[in-house]
């Protein structure tokens, strides 16, 4: 399963894929290329109806492909199912957004965090370790799993969702909103955890996000999404601070500053270009 | 997203340790489950407890009244009526326990299976189940008696199926829930297998749903099966209360009694089992029925804590002012104060900001003001003026007049703040004429003209439209244009950008500004996000834990915030912070010179 | 519209289809030869075979059902086995007396269950809602006869206010009439009415923890105003119980009817059974399935005009 050196970890093609609605279908991926790459965090930005959680169930198998491709690790995966599709599970995992509805309520974090382990056939003493060790990792206390999810914290259940995902060490953790249900001091503390482990572990990052100042100190590279389509991708520094996309620009315009000197001006080029 | 969610967000709270001991804490519970096992005990125990052979005719206890060697009399044909009650008892439950078993064995696995694969899995054994619902049960259950001379498993096993649409339904809807649930898709990338899913997760979800249900269709199918055996289905030689009720229903008019026992112990048995599952559900999904179990929150005193907060104008020239507002929910475990003692005020044309993260009681201060708590909420303070009236002492009716017409509301997410089943034209045209009386015409062409205003350029459509019809951006324009039709003087707006998309809260933004200049409102704007304060916001109320933190001129608050609380805050909103480019800089740097 | 009312006859037709094959099939398997009961067991064999094949159940099923069914489609549901009476004329007599019943107890059930559900909706907690709580729970699963025999003791044999037995028809007495099907209704009423008002008054309570509820407060409409809001908005899932009570009170109508000595299908459905009179039954079932479709109907009209969202699917 290794990749050869250098070459991307994740490397995604032309993907299409369509959604059916009744009678009608709805594109919501026109043919979108990335790639990622091993120990990368590259953040997919956009708003709702833009396409990027599609993406990000696309790569987890979630959603049926309609044409493109999905290579991880040199392999094609874009049609992996049943049991191909599960051994990808040791090595593509995902964080969602909603902490409260990501957890098995009738579950103890101890069962949770132990079921992907358990669920491979590993033995329950290794699954009871790997479980100690990766609360520890997400720093929660590791009485944490006699109790139910109900007694967290909505910034505690992500950092038990964040635990679920690392249990097996994968190589690949698709990022779907982690943070934007969380208030704004825990948001900084879960983010600076996801790069925490980013460095101790070497996992590669997909972070999907609708804000341009997550995705700014998490990712290194991003891609902006428009209408199913991927409208702009770059460093991080140049995509926040200088868009060339018309689109890119208003996106970033029309998010307030929190500083009103700064805000003031800022508004007044978003009106101009709007105008304009 | 960040609204001050209380009580609890509408999720049930989970059955955990010991739902067995807090049934036993219900009295309804233990009194429903001992008479319930007082019946199996009886009809287990029949043959031992029976004084007299069920089926053994003694002429001369014919309609004998009770006596002490018979407890109950006897029936018309001279037998012991308590011994047939006894041997009764087994046939009717047996009967109940074969139609559960077949109800739950047809209906619980489709249901499931329904619910989870959807599509054409669910459209076939939904029309299956309407269509089994469909059909008069009473009729097929006589057919079939009339053919299989009345053999009693055969027809428990058809009332069986006739129960299992009612399975099939709970199952289905419970998978369904489930199934959107986020965690049933992390269990799929986690690599479960489709059954290891249905097992470890579906099962859970649908395992006391389908108890519940067995203690109703339990008594459902023991009615069913009394009304075949009163209507003389079923062997003669086994003694069924049915059966038994026939016999006294024939002699009612001279002896009551007959007919009195064995509708007494059907009776008594089904609201056994009736009241069992009424328990189980009431424990399993404490739904927040506020006023039901805690009745609202007592009024908060003013309490020993200091109120927090300073207001900033005059009385007189403001628009709103409020002094030490306390607010506090009842709730199972006694009263939970989520508002200590908080003083505000905003000026005639002013924007004011109450910025603070989930729970700091932000969105209860504005609710406050408008009389609007949730249920179970209760607000008191020393003082709420607005426009420089005394309004916090004024009777309820006096206080929801100044609602839509002194004071406009703009919600926080606007799909759900919309009733789906009117068109927006009703929605904004009703309030017009309602409270403001003015002419059917002239009511829709003021809503007309509005909705044009916040910047709906085919009013005529949208006015027309169901809110499903309408995007996010375009349902809280609607709300933000009902919320300024009464020309309102202070207009309150709960988190109005949260729910929506950065390019769209930019628009609903500068709408509000402009609305707020043009009509020379004051506007009072609830958010946690800093960057909509810099961006509309005069003046800024910080709040933490139901109390004021800081407040100041939005200027100095971000230039110098006098809290650290609040520096905090606005080192989160991750503007001005450092990149992960920088960032991984600076850790790498780090790293060298800790090796160095 | 015209539309969806042309699909939902359709499939009304094949349920009709499939719920009479599937009756046709069981009762002639469970009944097998309707001849001795017909004819009693002194008949002799020849005069047995001679009826089998006037009736023409020499043939094989399937041509039977289908020459049954074509005609039944045209209204014409054949002769009884028994008196060789046609059973659209039998059945024509009977169904007044039970619809009279059945649709007194859906009224009942209708107008009690909307004003108990609005009033325990609007005060949870109250003395109303206690009873009603405890009447949901015990009423659910009574049968309705269980419930008609504690009504025929107390009312009609203690108190001697309503007839214990018989029917009169609306034609001699409409008062008369109206005491005769009184007590059966209520019987059957009772359970219905719990089950509508429990309905309405919980999806009463959740409507109005809903957000618009507060937003339509905020604009300044009188209580009463949001109130018509919350009721359309819960209305569907009682109208949902009311439709599949209606089911429910036609199958408790026969042992009701029986205990209340009624003209209406029961006693005919009871006799048919028991003689297998084959054609009866069939035309009974025939004409209920009918009954429940057009409720079906009616219940799928009146949520598109409740709800919009439902009209578009």
């Amino acid at each position: 399963m290794k990749d050869g050196d250098g070459g991307p970890l994740l490397e995604v093609n032309d993907l299409v894929v369509d959604y059916r609605r009744g009678q009608t279908t709805f594109r919501a991926l026109k043919g979108v290329s990335m790639t990622i790459g091993p120990g990368e965090c590259v953040g997919l930005v956009g708003e709702s109806g833009s396409g990027k959680s599609t993406l990000g169930k696309a790569i987890l198998g979630l959603a049926a492909v309609t044409s493109g491709t999905i290579g991880f690790a040199g392999q094609d995966i874009t049609r992996a199912r049943g049991a191909a599709r599960r051994r990808l599970a040791a090595d593509i995992q995902v964080v969602f957004q909603d902490p409260y509805g990501s957890l098995d309520p009738t579950m103890t974090i101890g069962q949770i965090l132990a079921e992907p382990l358990t669920a491979s056939g590993a033995p329950r003493e290794e699954a009871r370790a790997a479980v100690a060790e990766m609360l520890e990792h997400v720093r929660l206390p590791s009485d944490a799993v006699t109790r139910y999810p109900s007694e967290f914290s909505g910034g505690q259940r992500q950092r038990i969702a964040i635990a679920r995902a690392l249990v097996r060490r994968p190589r690949l953790i698709v990022c779907d909103e982690p943070v934007s249900a969380l208030d704004l001091t825990t948001q900084s503390a879960v983010i600076d955890l996801f790069i925490d482990i980013q460095r101790e572990t070497g996992v590669s990052y997909l972070f999907v996000s609708h804000d341009l100042g997550v995705v700014r100190r998490i990712c290194h590279r991003i891609s902006v999404m428009y209408q199913g389509e991927i409208v702009e991708s770059g460093d991080n520094e140049r995509i926040t601070r200088d868009p060339e996309h018309p689109y890119t620009r208003r996106l970033l315009l029309a998010s307030p500053v929190a500083d009103p000197v700064r805000q003031a001006e800022r508004r007044r080029t978003w009106l101009g270009l709007r105008v304009g | 997203m960040t609204t001050d969610t209380f009580p609890a967000s509408g999720r049930p709270v989970r059955a955990r340790r010991g739902l067995w001991s807090r049934y036993l804490r219900r009295p309804v519970g233990v009194v429903a489950l001992a008479v319930f096992l007082l019946v199996v005990a009886a009809a287990l125990l029949a043959p031992l407890l029976a004084p007299h052979d069920p089926n053994f005719v003694d002429y001369t206890l014919t309609k004998a009244p009770p006596g002490p060697d018979h407890l109950m009399g006897g029936d018309s044909a001279g037998r012991d009526i308590y011994s047939r009650l006894l041997y009764g008892a087994r046939t009717t439950l047996y009967g109940a326990a074969v139609a559960c078993l077949t109800g739950i064995l047809l209906g619980v696995p489709t249901g499931v299976a329904a619910g989870y694969f959807g599509g054409r899995t669910d459209r076939i054994c939904s029309s299956i189940s309407d269509g089994v619902q469909s059909v008069p049960g009473m009729i097929v259950l006589l057919i079939v008696a009339a053919g299989t001379g009345s053999n009693f498993t055969v027809l428990m096993i058809t009332i069986g199926v006739f129960m299992a649409p009612g399975y099939y339904r709970i199952s289905r809807s419970r998978a369904l829930a489930v199934r959107r649930e986020p965690y049933i898709d992390a269990a799929r990338v986690a690599g479960l297998t489709n059954v290891q899913i249905l097992r470890a997760h579906m099962l859970r979800a649908v395992r006391a749903p389908i108890v519940i249900q067995s203690a109703l269709t339990g008594g459902i199918a023991m009615g069913m099966q009394a009304g075949l055996q009163f209507l003389g289905i079923g062997s003669a030689s086994t003694p069924s209360w049915g059966a038994m009720m026939n016999d006294g229903y024939r002699n009612m008019q001279t002896h009551p009694l007959i007919l009195l026992w064995p509708s007494a112990a059907l009776g008594i048995t089904i609201a056994a089992l009736a009241f069992m599952g009424s328990v189980l559900a009431d424990l399993l999904s404490v739904r927040a029925e506020p006023g039901t179990r805690a009745g609202r929150g007592s009024a908060p005193a003013a309490g020993d804590e200091a109120p927090t907060g300073e207001p900033a104008h005059p009385v007189e020239g403001s628009a709103l002012r409020i002094e030490n507002l306390r607010v506090a929910f009842g709730g199972p475990d006694g009263d939970k104060r989520v508002v200590h003692g908080v003083c505000l005020d905003a000026a005639p044309r002013e924007v004011l900001g109450i910025v603070g993260e989930s729970g700091s009681g932000k969105s209860q201060t504005v609710l406050s003001v408008l009389d609007l708590l949730p249920a179970g909420g209760r607000a008191t303070a020393d003082g709420i003026w607005v426009g420089g009236r005394e309004i916090g002492a004024l009777p309820r009716g006096r206080r929801h007049a100044l609602l839509g017409t002194e004071i406009g509301y703009v919600p926080q997410e606007p799909m759900t703040n919309l009733d789906p089943c009117y068109t927006i034209g009703h929605q904004l045209v009703e309030p017009l004429r309602v409270v403001h009386r003015l002419p059917k015409a002239e009511a829709r062409g003021r809503a007309r003209e509005i909705l044009l205003r916040v910047g709906i350029t085919d009013p005529d459509r949208v006015m027309a439209s169901y809110p499903h019809q309408l995007s996010g951006g375009m349902a809280q324009r609607v709300l933000i244009a009902g919320a300024v039709a009464g020309r309102p003087s202070l207009l309150i707006a709960d988190e109005p950008t949260t729910a929506l998309d950065v390019t769209v809260q930019a628009e609903v933004l500068e709408l509000l500004r402009e609305l707020q200049e043009e009509y020379g409102m004051a506007l009072v704007i609830v958010t946690h996000n800093f960057g909509v304060v810099a961006d509309i916001c005069d003046r800024v109320v910080v709040m933490k834990d139901g109390r004021v933190v800081e407040t100041g001129p939005v200027g100095r608050i971000f230039a110098d915030p006098g809290d650290p609380y609040t520096a905090e805050l606005i080192r989160a909103s991750l503007d001005d912070t450092e990149s992960r480019i920088d960032l991984d800089a600076a850790h790498d740097q780090a790293g060298q010179a800790v090796e160095a | 519209m015209l539309k969806f009312i042309a699909r939902r006859i359709l499939s009304g037709l094949v349920l009709l289809l499939v719920v009479t094959c599937g009756s046709f099939f069981l009762a002639h398997r469970a009944i097998g030869d309707p001849t001795p009961g017909l004819l009693g067991n002194s008949a002799t064999p020849f005069q047995r075979a001679a009826l089998r094949e006037q009736l023409g159940l020499e043939r094989p099923l399937l041509v039977q059902f289908w020459d049954w069914f074509s005609h039944a489609i045209r209204g014409d549901f054949g002769t009884s086995w028994r008196n060789l009476q046609p059973v659209s004329e039998q059945i024509a007599l009977r169904v007044p007396v039970t619809l009279s019943v059945v649709v007194a107890a859906t009224l009942l059930a209708a107008v009690l269950g909307l004003a108990v559900g609005i009033i325990t909706g609007l005060r949870p907690g109250g003395t109303l809602d206690r009873g009603l709580k405890l009447g949901s729970v015990v009423f659910f699963a009574l049968p309705g006869f269980w419930v008609s025999l504690v009504l025929v003791m107390w009312f009609a044999i203690q108190l001697r206010w309503f007839p214990a037995v018989g029917y009169v028809s609306p034609d001699q007495s409409v008062t008369g009439w109206l005491r005769s099907i009184t007590l059966p209704s209520v019987s059957l009423a009772i359970g219905a009415v719990v089950m509508v008002a429990e309905q309405l008054r919980n999806g009463f309570l959740e409507v109005q923890n809903q957000d618009f509820v507060r937003t339509l407060r905020a604009r300044g409409l009188p209580p009463w105003r949001v109130t018509v809001h919350v009721l359309r908005n819960a209305s569907p899932a009682a109208l949902t119980v009311l439709a599949l009570m209606f089911v429910g009170l036609l199958g408790g109508a026969i042992v009701v009817e029986i205990i209340f000595n009624l003209p209406g299908i029961g006693s005919l459905i009871q006799s048919a059974s028991q003689i297998g009179d084959i054609p009866i039954l069939l035309g009974l079932t025939a004409v209920t399935v009918v009954f429940v479709v057009i409720v079906n109907l009616l219940l799928d009209l009146v949520l598109g005009w409740v709800n919009p969202k439902v009209r578009e699917q």
